[in-house]
């Protein structure tokens, strides 16, 4: 069977897929920032003296990191409005998102933790920092800085995995490309596109994250390394 | 109100979890060996494989598994093509497989010492005999924990597979939910499977890591 590709019919919801992908961008870009702050305290948790607190960090992050995201967001999605909580939409895929993402950012700062020596520690405690100074000084912002490639390439990926969320109708980029293609009879030239866009919006973000690395970690700027 | 959970629905949930097992195997093994095909080329001496190689994997890695799987299910349907859900899910889920262990593979491939191809090379061995006999069995050592944890990777992108209509688990946990409403319930059950699939994968690859890393400090 012989196929003509019809790109220019896609021409008109253009507006649509611009739409599409912003939100999608700045779901991730909330999913991230809440994520990260999740992760940072689920890492701190893990290596808390607290057994039971510890013990419900490690939980989370296992669960979160051996189900699928699907999963997840029917669990919270569906689970809570039967509960009678009822989220709107991008509420709903946003916090399925920093649920999943937060547990990743937790094993991967978690890691980085682990790399600052001990001696760094008790060095500080020997110089009478407090243990608020400790976290953020000596262990937060070093780690954070060693694990920063593998951070923000788990938040590329979250972008990605986003859309996932179409399938509880949030209007994300792939959940545009649903609607366009069933308007318009071109789901290939549709799905083809968002592919297109999606890889636009991945190569962008690490751009973003590496010149946002640069500004951050002046030391890694210097010398083309962390620490 | 379609009445309560009964074993019938764990049956079927079951049921599902086979299938979700089936298509892992399916993908990973068709995925290993094109992604075997993919670290090749990455590692090759002709520049062309290697920058076309490169290209393929930064796309697939740039773009959701949920949109490979539509362009190959919709896409090759809309072409002619009329693929059953098991073989569109198959397919796509060799695609993303290939490109992300063909990655992983040539990191380990490149992680054995240069001096390795060059001794293999003073002994006048061909460049395949190299590969298979010196470098291929010292990275497979490296190459197994990443693997291990990739097949977790695997199993849950599976669940993407029921959007296509493919009665997995995930579907199987969507159909039974649709019937009885208890989204807790069912779709816990079914995280709770999928956890006793991936979690003792997951325990084993942190083994094998913790493992190896042992032989490599022994050995420095």
């Amino acid at each position: 069977m012989k196929y003509t590709f019809d790109f220019a019919s896609l021409q008109e919801y253009w507006p649509e897929f611009l739409r599409g992908a912003l939100m999608t961008l700045e779901m991730t870009v909330i999913a991230c920032v809440f994520g990260l702050v999740i992760g940072v305290l689920c890492a701190i948790g893990r290596r808390g003296k607290r057994k039971w607190l510890a013990a419900l960090c490690g939980a989370y992050v296992e669960v979160v990191r051996n189900t699928p995201y699907l999963i997840q967001i029917f669990f919270i999605f569906f689970g809570l409005s039967s509960a009678g909580l009822r989220l709107p939409i991008f509420a709903a895929a946003v916090l399925t998102m920093v649920f999943n993402v937060g547990a990743y950012t937790a094993e991967i700062v978690r890691a980085g933790m682990d790399t600052i020596h001990p001696g760094q520690i008790e060095a500080a405690e020997a110089l009478g920092l407090s243990v608020p100074q400790i976290y953020w000084d000596v262990i937060l912002r070093p780690s954070l800085e060693r694990v920063y490639p593998s951070l923000t390439g788990q938040f590329v990926l979250m972008m990605l995995s986003s859309s996932v969320t179409s399938q509880i109708s949030a209007e994300e980029l792939t959940g545009v490309a649903n609607s366009v293609q069933s308007e318009s009879f071109r789901s290939f030239e549709t799905f083809i596109v968002v592919a297109g866009l999606y890889f636009v919006l991945a190569m962008l973000l690490k751009l973003a994250f590496h010149l946002f690395g640069q500004a951050i970690f002046p030391r890694r700027r210097r010398l083309g390394t962390p620490l | 109100m379609g009445g309560s959970f009964t074993i019938n629905h764990l049956v079927y949930l079951l049921q599902g979890m086979m299938w979700t097992v089936v298509l892992s195997a399916l993908a990973f093994l068709l995925g290993s060996v094109a992604g075997f095909g993919v670290m090749l080329m990455r590692t090759a001496r002709t520049r062309l494989l290697r920058q076309i190689s490169f290209v393929y994997v930064q796309v697939i890695q740039g773009t959701p598994l949920l949109i490979v799987l539509f362009v190959v299910y919709f896409g090759l349907g809309v072409v002619g093509i009329e693929l059953p859900p098991l073989l569109a899910a198959g397919v796509s889920l060799m695609v993303y497989c290939s490109a992300f262990l063909g990655e992983i593979w040539r990191g380990c491939v490149e992680s054995v010492p240069r001096t390795q191809w060059e001794a293999a090379e003073g002994l006048a061995l061909t460049r395949w005999q190299t590969l298979v006999d010196v470098i291929l069995p010292q990275a497979a050592r490296i190459a197994t924990p990443p693997t291990v944890g990739f097949l977790v990777q695997v199993l849950k992108s599976t669940s993407l597979a029921s959007v296509v209509g493919f009665v997995e688990l995930t579907r199987a946990a969507q159909v039974v939910n649709n019937s009885l409403f208890t989204p807790f319930l069912v779709f816990g059950i079914a995280g709770v499977l999928y956890f006793a699939l991936c979690y003792p994968l997951s325990r084993w690859s942190r083994s094998l890591e913790r493992k190896l890393n042992v032989g490599r400090r022994q050995a420095a």
